[in-house]
């Protein structure tokens, strides 16, 4: 309730101040004093063949965050996004998602950090909460998808996204064509990093990446990310009991992207395709507690994930696109008996995905959406028509 | 061990090249990297972010705009939000403190030009509006000296050793733009008047210079292209005006105007917008010589 009035306070302050503000001058920044604040607005009406309920990825133990959407109409995410210059040294910025599940909204801190302006040689270091570096699609805010859902190997894998409380150093090299490396420590307490393991710093990152145009048309951006973890008494509910996973994981994920807009416009007609491959292994101790009495196991896993997409706007606002997704896994779970997630690793689920998407501003856009998902063996059809709105000082979008 | 170290020496000389070299310049827009070129000749290597071709409003914080930034000394762009969708993304991930607003290096060009249509009070349902005002403040030569003013004072700041060069380049660009403009102005005398339809309000600044009167707009919203019922009403307000000319930039469709074209008894052109948008307008001088050409040729 607190949060809810400071909230609307602030929402208050910023219209207020952004009319009298508006004869001013331009600065870059949009505003003068005000953080810039927008709102986004993201809803949707689903319909699957299966019940969402029942969601499951075969082989691919899964997040409790991870899964779809409620069926029939719901809100997804409402974000609220304030970010502004702190002063010459620092930027600040928080993202506060609403999610509406039967009937009860949720606050939560998606990401909350500061990152330096001013630092020499390239550098640049950010920290508080904030979405990992890793991968391509990772640090993109759902609103800004390309389809209304996280590829599965995402979703497999990192439960939605890989977002935690941790620091981050980049540098940006002084070459032509754009090098940057980076690393990161966490907390380790976001999915896959379970239970903040060695004193709350138990996940680490590194990646690379690399990107430059060719001609005026087309552009690019690869890149390396390994993302190292311990899982500490990690709690996942399995048929008749519990199983506790102490033990650690590594995701390496490579990243390729291509745009393509006529003479560097994309405002008429643009086309991007986006691949990650990622490549992850675990191993520890599984215990379970339950019925037939305790045992003591272990877990060992290889797992891999795939998707191509693609997304073609063929004239102002329209655009449409497919996707492909891929996972397989190789699973052991020694010395336990019992049935858990880490079974029916025996076939590779797959997701074919078709969307077409109408942006009647920048800051609008209605989208439908067509899923063919073997996750399981039971095939699912999934339809999504999704709205998604921008109120207040957008900012821009990365590359 | 030998064999490390010489590769090694020879990979930090490429990486810290020492600043014997030209002050690195990075421009938003074409036509400020021109008269950084203007005012710095060698002394400076001047480049812009975009192309003549390109619509400043609508490009992607490509990797290679970040490399760019990384390594300018000197950042200049127009501002008033024309690049508010994509050079905050290009500040904060090059990692270049000297390029940052409020720095030396980071200079806007609209804080130095009187700004026209500021609007009283913004809203979205106003399309793409600029809450600073129309910032595409280039198509009026008047508004490049302000600019040049305030450009050679920072040269002179980030590169105090060829400051005197780039003091006496301004006076000599300085002399010799103001004797252009004064003759563009006397011809422009011949211009008063006349009646354009034009495809954004991108031209407000040179209409104002001219005093053109500017009959249309065949977007219905600022960013917003204009449909088939509104080009049919445009059409019925527009007929029997005396329209001389339909003006677009190199980036924007043709469709609309080549269709009113077809309707009304005037020609549709690409007018130069910013250096090299069209052929022959590789200097700023080319650039209002071929814009004024390219009106007389239509006037009445």
């Amino acid at each position: 309730m607190r949060v809810h009035t400071l909230l609307v306070s602030l929402l208050a302050v910023a219209v207020t101040g952004g009319l009298a503000d508006a004869r001013a001058q331009g600065v870059i920044s949009g505003n003068e004093f005000n953080p810039a604040i927008s709102l986004i607005l993201d809803g949707q009406y689903s319909s699957y063949s299966n019940d969402a309920e029942d969601y499951e990825i075969s082989g691919f133990p899964l997040d409790e965050e991870a899964g779809l959407t409620a069926e029939g109409f719901s809100l997804d995410e409402s974000e609220l996004n304030i970010s502004a210059n702190v002063d010459d040294q620092f930027y600040g910025y928080a993202d506060i998602v609403f999610t509406d599940t039967e009937g009860e909204t949720e606050v939560e801190l998606e990401e909350a950090y500061f990152e330096t302006l001013a630092l020499p040689a390239g550098l640049a270091v950010k920290g508080g909460k904030f979405l990992s570096g890793i991968g391509y699609h990772n640090a993109f805010h759902p609103h800004s998808w390309d389809f209304s859902d996280e590829p599965l190997a995402y979703r497999g894998m990192l439960g939605k996204a890989f977002t935690d409380v941790g620091v981050q150093g980049r540098w940006v090299a002084p070459t032509d064509l754009f090098l940057t490396f980076g690393g990161e420590l966490f907390r380790g307490d976001s999915y896959p990093a379970l239970g903040s393991a060695n004193d709350g710093t138990g996940a680490f990152s590194l990646f690379a990446k690399a990107g430059g145009d060719v001609g005026a048309s087309n552009s690019w951006k690869a890149g390396l990310s390994w993302l190292s973890y311990d899982v500490e008494d990690a709690g996942l509910e399995v048929e008749d009991g519990d199983l506790l996973l102490n033990g650690d994981g590594d995701l390496y994920i490579a990243e390729f992207v291509w745009k393509w807009a006529p003479n560097g416009n994309p405002r008429e007609r643009n086309f991007k395709f986006q691949t990650e491959f990622l490549h992850r292994e675990e191993d520890g101790d599984a215990d379970f507690d339950g019925l037939g009495g305790p045992q003591s196991g272990g877990y060992d896993t290889d797992q891999d994930g795939l998707y191509l997409q693609a997304v073609y706007q063929f004239m102002p606002r329209w655009r449409v696109g497919v996707r492909y997704d891929w996972l397989s896994a190789d699973n052991d779970t020694p010395g336990l008996s019992v049935t858990t997630p880490f079974d029916g690793d025996d076939r590779e689920p797959d997701r074919y995905t078709f969307m077409v998407d109408f942006s009647n501003s920048e800051f609008s856009r209605l989208r439908l959406q067509v899923s063919e998902d073997n996750s399981s063996s039971d095939s699912d059809t999934q339809f999504v028509l999704q709205y998604v709105l921008s109120i207040g000082a957008h900012g821009a979008h990365a590359f | 061990m030998r064999t490390l170290v010489r590769p090694l020496l020879l990979a930090g000389l490429l990486i810290g090249a020492p600043a014997w070299a030209q002050l690195r310049i990075v421009s938003c827009e074409p036509e400020w990297a021109s008269l950084a070129e203007a005012l710095g000749g060698d002394d400076v290597k001047a480049e812009s972010a975009t192309t003549g071709l390109q619509d400043v409003h609508h490009i992607q914080a490509r990797p290679s705009l970040i490399a760019r930034v990384r390594r300018a000394d000197l950042l200049i762009c127009t501002g008033a939000g024309l690049e508010a969708g994509w050079l905050p993304i290009l500040l904060r991930q090059a990692g270049n403190a000297k390029i940052q607003p409020g720095q030396p290096g980071f200079l806007e060009a609209s804080q130095h030009i009187e700004m026209l249509e500021v609007p009283v009070s913004v809203d979205r349902s106003q399309g793409d509006v600029h809450p600073y005002g129309n910032p595409h403040v280039q198509t009026d030569p008047r508004n490049i000296l302000p600019v040049a003013d305030t450009l050679v004072e920072r040269l002179a700041t980030l590169d105090a050793a060829n400051a005197d060069a780039y003091r006496s380049r301004h006076a000599d660009f300085s002399a010799r733009w103001t004797e252009a403009v004064d003759g563009w102005t006397t011809r422009g005398t011949g211009l008063r008047g006349m009646a354009i339809v034009t495809h954004h309000k991108s031209w407000v600044y040179m209409v104002n210079w001219l005093d053109l009167d500017e009959v249309a707009t065949l977007e219905p919203k600022p960013g917003i292209e204009p449909g088939a019922a509104h080009l049919a009403r445009l059409l019925g307000s527009v007929e029997g005006r005396g329209v001389r000319l339909i003006i677009r930039a190199s980036y924007q469709s043709a469709r609309a105007s080549e269709w009113l074209a077809d309707r009304i008894d005037a020609p549709a052109v690409v007018l130069p917008h910013t250096v090299g948008s069209v052929d022959g307008t590789d200097d700023l001088f080319a650039l209002y010589e071929v814009m004024l050409t390219t009106l007389e040729q239509h006037a009445p």
